[in-house]
C-alpha cells in the first residue's frame, strides 16, 4: 500500500496573518509558517494504514524553500519520504493551477491511496481533491471521519451537518480527511533524528513537465482583488437578567442566527 | 513569548519546537488542577518518555538522545516554563542514571536502556533526615552478604518517591566519613524498601517528596555502581550536572513569571494608561527580564564548558545561585505586578513564588554554592582559554 500525503505550509492561524499589499498573495516570507493543520490527521491516517497494511508513505508539498520545515515535521512524525516541488513560478497560483502542478507530481509517483486534509487554513478553498480526481482520473472520497481500507477497496465515512455518508470506491482514490478522523501523534525526538536521514527529492516545474506560463499569478483563474481588516469588535451586549435573562439570551442568539 | 535562542542544529531547533508543542498541548492544561490536588503526574512523564525526553543527554547508543547539555537545558527550560514540578522531575530522573551512565561497567549499562527510554523513572536518594548539607554524615547502611548487600536506614525528600522504578542509593559501606560510602541501583519494587507519606510541601506540590525507608533490603552486589567507598564523589559528580538542571528549570519558572507579568501589565490600566507604561512598573518589568537573561547566558556557559570537557563544577554552582535567587526575585515581583490578583490562588503567579523558593534549598543550598564557589576560589583554579571545535555530543558512558 503506498500512499501519498499532501502537506501544505500555511502561515500559523494561531497569530496574526497578512497578505502581501504588492500583489495580495498570502505573505509568507514574513508569517510564522507551520504544517496546515489539516494535514496532520492525513499523515497520521496515512501511518495507521501505513502500520496495518505495510507499504510506504510519501509526503508530497508544493511551495517555496522554506517548506522544507512542513516537510520534516512530516517526516518525524513517521513518513518516509517526500517530495517539495518548489519553483518561483507558481508563485500565485489559485487551486486549478496548483491541481495541475501537483498532478504531475503525483504522475511520477506510485500511489493506492492520497490523502490530504479537507481544507488548508490560508485558503480554505477546499476543492483540492476533487480537481485532481478529475486530471488524475480516480475516485475521491472527500471530507472523511473514518477511514478502511481492504484489499483494493476503500471505504470511508463522510461527515456531514447532519451525519454521515457511507462511501466506498476502488483504489487508487483520493480522500481528504477532517480532523474527527484520528488523535495525530506528536513526533519524537528518535522521529526528528530519522527524519534527517530520509531522502526528499526536490523537483521544479521543468523536471514536472509543466510549463511555468500555465501556471502563476499572471493566468490564475482567481485571484485577490482587493482587502480589508477586520472591523474593530463592537461593544458587547449586556442582558440583564429580570428572570427572563435565559429566555434573552436564547432569543439574541437565535436572532444572530447562532442556534 | 517564545525566547530568542541559539542552538547548535537543526534537530536541537526540531526538539524545541517538539518540546513547546508538548508543553502547550500536554502540560500546560493539566498543571493548575494537579498542583492544586497535590498529585503526581505519572502519565505526564510517560508522554514525554515517549517522545525521547527523558534521556536527552545520554549516548544513543545506550538509548539516549546523543544531545550536549547546552540544548538539553534549553529543553528543561521551556518545560519548566510551564509546569516547575515537571522541569524537577526531568532533571531528578536525568539525575538518577547519571551514575550507570558515568561509572557503570558496560556490563551493568545494560539497564540504562530502558531508564532512558522514558518508560521507567528514576529518583535518587542522598540526604537524611539529619544530613542534607553535609551528605557524608549519612547513616544509612549497605552491609555486604555474600553475593548481596543489605541496606538498611531512612533517605530523606527524595523526589518521586514511592512512584519512582527505581533508586540511585548512596549508603554508607564502612565507617570512613568520605570515602566509606557507596552507590547502589535498587528497584522500586525491592522486599523492605518502602516510603512514607509525602511531604506537605510550601510548593512544587505536583513533585511528590517523601522519605524512603530500607528495611534489610537485599540486592545483588552486581548494583553497586563503581568501586566501595566511591560513592560520594559519584553523587558529587551528579550533582554539579543536577544543578546545571536546575539552574534551567529556575530560569523557566522565571521566564513563565515574566511572561505572564508584561501580558498583564499591557491589559491592566490604571490612571488611564496601560500600567506597564508607567515608567516605575515598566522597571520593574525591565528588571525582571535582565534577571531572566542573566540566569540563562550564565547557565548555558555553564553548560558550553561542560560540553567542551572542561571543568564547570564552580560555573555549574553559580548557575544555580543566580538563576534560583533570581528564579525568586523575578516571581515575587511578578506578585507584585499583578497587584491583590497576584495574591490569590486565581493567578498562577503566587504559585510560582512558591515554586521559586525550594529552588533555593535542593541540589545543595545556595549557601552550599557559594561554599563551593568560594573553595574553589582559595583552590585558584586558573583560567585558558579554549577554543571550541566540535561540542561534545553527548554524555558518553
Ligand atoms: C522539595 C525537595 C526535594 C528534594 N529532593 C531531594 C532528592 O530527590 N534527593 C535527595 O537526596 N535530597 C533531596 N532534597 C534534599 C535537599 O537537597 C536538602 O534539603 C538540602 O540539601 C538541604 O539540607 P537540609 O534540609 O538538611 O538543611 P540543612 O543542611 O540542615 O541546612 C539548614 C540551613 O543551614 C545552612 N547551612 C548548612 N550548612 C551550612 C554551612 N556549612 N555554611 C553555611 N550555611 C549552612 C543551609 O544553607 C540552610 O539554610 C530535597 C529537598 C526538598 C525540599
Amino acid at each position: 500500500m503506498n500512499i501519498v500525503v499532501l502537506v501544505k505550509q500555511v502561515p500559523d492561524s494561531g497569530s496574526e496573518r497578512k497578505l502581501d499589499s504588492s500583489d495580495n498573495t498570502v505573505a509568507r516570507a514574513s508569517a510564522d509558517n507551520v504544517i496546515n493543520e489539516m494535514d496532520e490527521y492525513a499523515i497520521e491516517e496515512a501511518l495507521t494504514v501505513k502500520e496495518s497494511q505495510g507499504g510506504e508513505v510519501t509526503v508530497l508539498t508544493v511551495g517555496p524553500g522554506s517548506a522544507t520545515d512542513a516537510i520534516r515535521k512530516a517526516l518525524s512524525m513517521g513518513a518516509d519520504k517526500a517530495v517539495h516541488v518548489t519553483d518561483d513560478a507558481v508563485h500565485g497560483s489559485c487551486a486549478v493551477q496548483t491541481s495541475a502542478v501537483i498532478a504531475a507530481a503525483l504522475q511520477q509517483l506510485e500511489y493506492d491511496l492520497v490523502l490530504c486534509g479537507a481544507e488548508s487554513t490560508d485558503g480554505q478553498v477546499s476543492v483540492m481533491p476533487a480537481l485532481l480526481s478529475e486530471r488524475l482520473g480516480i475516485p475521491h472520497l472527500s471530507g472523511a471521519r473514518k477511514l478502511t481500507v481492504e484489499g483494493t477497496t476503500v471505504r470511508v465515512e463522510r461527515q456531514t451537518d447532519g451525519g454521515y455518508w457511507m462511501l466506498e470506491s476502488s483504489l487508487p482514490a483520493i480522500v481528504s480527511t477532517w480532523d474527527t478522523i484520528n488523535e495525530p501523534r506528536y513526533p519524537s525526538f528518535k522521529g526528528i533524528m530519522a527524519a534527517k536521514k530520509k531522502p526528499v527529492e526536490t523537483k521544479s516545474l521543468a523536471d514536472l513537465g509543466v510549463d511555468p506560463a500555465s501556471v502563476g499569478l499572471a493566468t490564475a483563474t482567481s485571484r485577490v482583488l482587493d482587502f480589508a481588516g477586520r472591523p474593530p469588535k463592537g461593544e458587547g451586549v449586556k442582558v440583564a437578567d429580570e428572570g427572563d435573562g435565559a429566555e434573552k439570551l436564547v432569543g439574541y442568539l437565535a436572532a444572530q442566527k447562532l442556534v | 513569548m517564545p525566547v530568542r535562542r541559539l542552538v547548535p542544529t537543526q534537530e536541537a531547533a526540531d526538539l524545541l519546537e517538539l518540546t513547546r508543542d508538548l508543553a502547550r498541548s500536554e502540560l500546560a492544561p493539566r498543571v493548575v488542577q494537579a498542583e492544586a490536588s497535590e498529585t503526581f503526574p505519572r502519565e505526564v512523564f510517560r508522554t514525554l518518555g515517549r517522545a525521547g525526553l527523558l534521556g536527552l543527554p545520554y549516548d544513543e547508543s545506550v538509548g539516549g538522545g546523543g544531545q550536549p547539555y547546552e540544548v538539553y537545558l534549553q529543553v528543561l527550560e521551556e518545560i519548566a516554563a510551564v509546569w516547575a514540578s515537571v522541569g524537577v522531575g526531568v532533571s531528578v530522573h536525568g539525575l538518577s542514571c547519571f551514575g550507570l551512565a558515568t561509572v557503570g561497567t558496560p556490563e551493568q549499562q545494560r539497564w540504562l536502556p530502558e531508564m532512558l527510554a522514558g518508560e521507567l523513572l528514576g529518583a535518587y536518594c542522598l540526604s537524611e533526615p539529619h544530613a542534607g548539607s553535609d551528605p557524608a554524615a549519612m547513616r544509612t547502611r549497605a552491609v555486604r552478604d555474600g553475593d548481596e548487600y543489605v541496606l538498611t536506614g531512612e533517605k530523606a525528600w527524595t523526589t518521586h518517591g514511592g512512584q519512582a522504578d527505581f533508586y540511585k542509593v548512596m549508603a554508607r559501606t564502612s565507617d570512613h566519613r568520605s570515602r566509606g560510602i557507596s552507590c547502589f541501583l535498587v528497584p522500586g519494587d525491592a522486599p523492605g524498601l518502602s516510603a512514607d507519606p509525602a511531604e506537605h510541601k510550601m510548593g512544587l506540590t505536583g513533585s511528590t517528596t517523601a522519605t524512603m525507608r530500607f528495611e534489610g533490603v537485599r540486592i545483588p552486589a552486581e548494583r553497586r555502581l563503581g568501586e566501595e567507598g566511591q560513592g560520594l564523589p559519584i553523587a558529587l559528580a551528579g550533582l554539579d550536572a543536577g544543578r546545571l538542571g536546575i539552574a534551567a528549570v529556575a530560569t523557566g519558572l522565571a521566564q513563565g513569571a515574566l511572561d505572564d507579568a508584561v501580558a498583564y501589565a499591557k491589559e491592566r490600566e490604571t490612571f488611564g494608561k496601560p500600567i506597564i507604561d508607567h515608567q516605575g512598573l515598566g522597571f520593574l518589568l525591565a528588571d525582571m527580564a535582565a534577571a531572566v537573561e542573566t540566569s540563562r547566558a550564565m547557565t548555558l556557559h555553564a553548560a558550553r564548558l561542560k560540553d567542551a570537557g572542561l571543568p564547570y563544577g564552580q560555573q555549574a554552582s553559580i548557575a544555580k545561585l543566580v538563576a534560583t535567587d533570581n528564579a525568586m526575585k523575578v516571581t515575587t515581583d511578578a506578585v507584585q505586578v499583578l497587584g491583590g490578583f497576584g495574591y490569590t490562588r486565581d493567578f498562577p503567579v503566587e504559585r510560582y513564588m512558591r515554586e521559586a523558593k525550594v529552588m533555593q534549598i535542593f541540589e545543595g543550598t545556595n549557601q552550599i554554592q557559594r561554599l563551593v564557589i568560594s573553595r574553589a576560589l582559595a583552590t585558584g583554579v586558573t583560567g585558558a582559554t579554549t577554543v571550541l571545535g566540535a561540542p561534545q555530543p553527548a554524555l558518553v558512558s
